[in-house]
């Protein structure tokens, strides 16, 4: 079942964790990262890093290099390197002039990209001679703030949605630091900064959220009007969309070769999978509590109260928790062991201030029905 | 009701909300308006990182109006201890709520979308009962002052 990993008192905007999973690095809803160490089955906090001035949009942890990267609202980005019992900072130059939204590594650990309110993805990289890390910028096309970015698993390509309902594929090679990339199903064109695709699934909504499938060919997003498309590299780009009845998501994650996972404000995990006939599918709800009876003996009572006064007999006035272990909207998934293509465990982390992990096996046997694949 | 922290994209620096700056039109959506009739209305627009709720309350009569007009001003005298109340309507409106995604961070969501509804339902009672409380005043001041001829 569903375990609650570890809970702050302030909502988690962001949250990454090293390699071993036995530290976690989370900004706690201001300008501080903290950096919590697993002792025995309990976490204790263990370093606060302070070198940002506004709140921190995006942690990203390089599970190889063990280096932190972190991006905020003061329009900078600092990477954290581990020097003995303590994180030295180094600043990079982002040469943006708005905040920064959101930050990930690339694959190989080498370089890294940055979303940001200036209509822009600044793709970082390390510059031996001087000793810093510098950007290169792509601009092309995009109309407004990136929201959310990720790799392809060949280092070049980058996916990145944004608030322009647009969810975009763009080269991120640099010369300087890579040899020649070999054609991808994408494309086979790739200078840097070159829009290779433009989607949009007609309508849609800010994107919060892209991710790529374990082998690339395929990318999926989910949108402000609680959508989920995915594009299949392979099949002639065919556009799937499945518009859900739910709240908006935040943020997906591929688990399996065919499942993604999707969460956001309605605080709960919900499974898509992409189905034998190559359809998109909505199939289930991961967080199935047991509806809560009321203790109260006045129950009759309150219910006819509750019928005059809200309209309604479901939203009982002095109970407050809500039916999901998420308590408050869902900010993040995030895979914790196995990879995108076989996923065992994958985390939430939410605005409650829970982070919580969901091992698939024991999800598929509490659900009736249930398969993932 | 479902915000996000957002930092404008067009000014540096700046956090504001959305609906209120409406400088980037991508990020407003579309705005709803409920009535029941002309009078009694709900506009409901939303954006990115703020939601702006406007209320315009059954004015049936002058007394309500009045009643209306000074109940509402004494609120907003007061907006910063409601929170999530405007300091000062929409044009056209009685009484406008703003509700920030600092708001839904702080509070539970569910549980405010309760209270402005809870608001509606009495902003309605409250000034029937007003009405009454003057009408009643009124006659008993009309019937002292006709005693004395």
């Amino acid at each position: 079942m569903p375990e609650v990993y570890h809970t702050v008192s302030s909502s988690v905007v962001c949250c990454a964790f090293n390699s071993d999973r036995s530290q976690l690095a989370l900004c706690p809803n201001n300008e501080e990262v903290h950096i919590y160490v697993k002792k025995g089955a309990s976490w204790s906090l263990s370093k606060v890093l302070k070198e940002h001035t506004e709140i921190i949009n995006g942690i990203d942890w390089a599970s190889e290099s063990d280096k932190i990267v972190t991006c905020s609202s003061d329009r900078n980005a600092y990477v954290w390197k581990r020097e003995g019992n303590d994180w030295k900072p180094t600043l990079v130059l982002l040469r943006m002039n708005r905040a920064a939204t959101c930050v990930k590594w690339s694959p190989d650990e080498n370089k890294f990209a940055v979303g940001c309110g200036a209509k822009l993805v600044s793709i970082c990289y390390f510059e031996k001679e001087n000793d810093w890390w510098v950007s290169k910028h792509i601009k092309k096309q995009i109309n407004s703030t990136v929201l959310s970015v990720d790799w392809h698993p060949n280092n070049i390509l980058l996916a990145t949605g944004s608030c322009d309902f647009k969810c975009r594929i763009f080269s991120a090679y640099i010369k300087e630091i890579e040899s020649k990339p070999s054609p991808t199903s994408w494309g086979s064109k790739m200078n840097f900064g070159a829009c290779m695709h433009e989607f949009s699934n007609s309508g849609g909504g800010w994107v919060h959220s892209v991710s790529f499938s374990f082998d690339g060919k395929k990318v999926a997003w989910v949108g402000h009007d609680s959508s989920i498309s995915v594009v299949d590299s392979e099949r002639d780009n065919i556009l799937l969309t499945v518009k859900s009845t739910y709240l908006p998501f935040a943020s997906c994650t591929w688990i399996s070769s065919n499942s993604i996972v999707s969460v956001g404000h309605d605080c709960v995990p919900y499974l898509f999978s992409i189905d034998g006939a190559g359809n998109l599918t909505f199939r289930d709800a991961l967080d199935k509590k047991e509806k809560k009876q009321s203790e109260n003996v006045f129950s009759a009572l309150n219910k006819f109260r509750d019928l005059d006064r809200l309209g309604s007999t479901k939203s009982d006035r002095s109970n407050t928790s809500l039916n999901s272990i998420h308590q408050n909207a869902i900010k993040g998934v995030a895979i914790a062991r196995g990879t995108k293509k076989d996923c065992a465990v994958f985390s939430t982390f939410g605005m409650d201030g829970k982070i919580i992990d969901w091992d698939l096996k024991s999800l598929e046997q509490s659900i009736a029905g249930l398969k993932i694949a | 009701m479902c915000l996000q922290n957002f930092s404008s994209q067009v000014i540096e620096r700046h956090n504001k909300p959305e609906v209120e700056v409406g400088s980037s039109k991508e990020l407003l959506l579309t705005p709803i308006i409920i009535s029941r009739n002309e009078k009694e209305r709900v506009l409901i627009e939303s954006s990115i990182n703020s939601i702006r709720v406007s209320i315009a309350v059954k004015q049936a009569d002058e007394i309500e109006k009045i009643l209306c007009h000074k109940f509402m001003r004494f609120m907003m005298l007061r907006a910063e201890n409601f929170i999530i109340l405007r300091r000062t309507p929409m044009q056209d409106y009685d009484i406008s709520f703003l509700i920030t995604n600092f708001h839904t961070e702080m509070m539970l969501k569910h549980k405010l979308v309760d209270f402005v509804i809870h608001f509606m339902e009495d902003i309605d009672k409250e000034i029937s009962e007003m009405k009454l409380a003057v009408n009643a005043r009124a006659r008993i001041c009309a019937e002292e002052f006709l005693k004395t001829f």
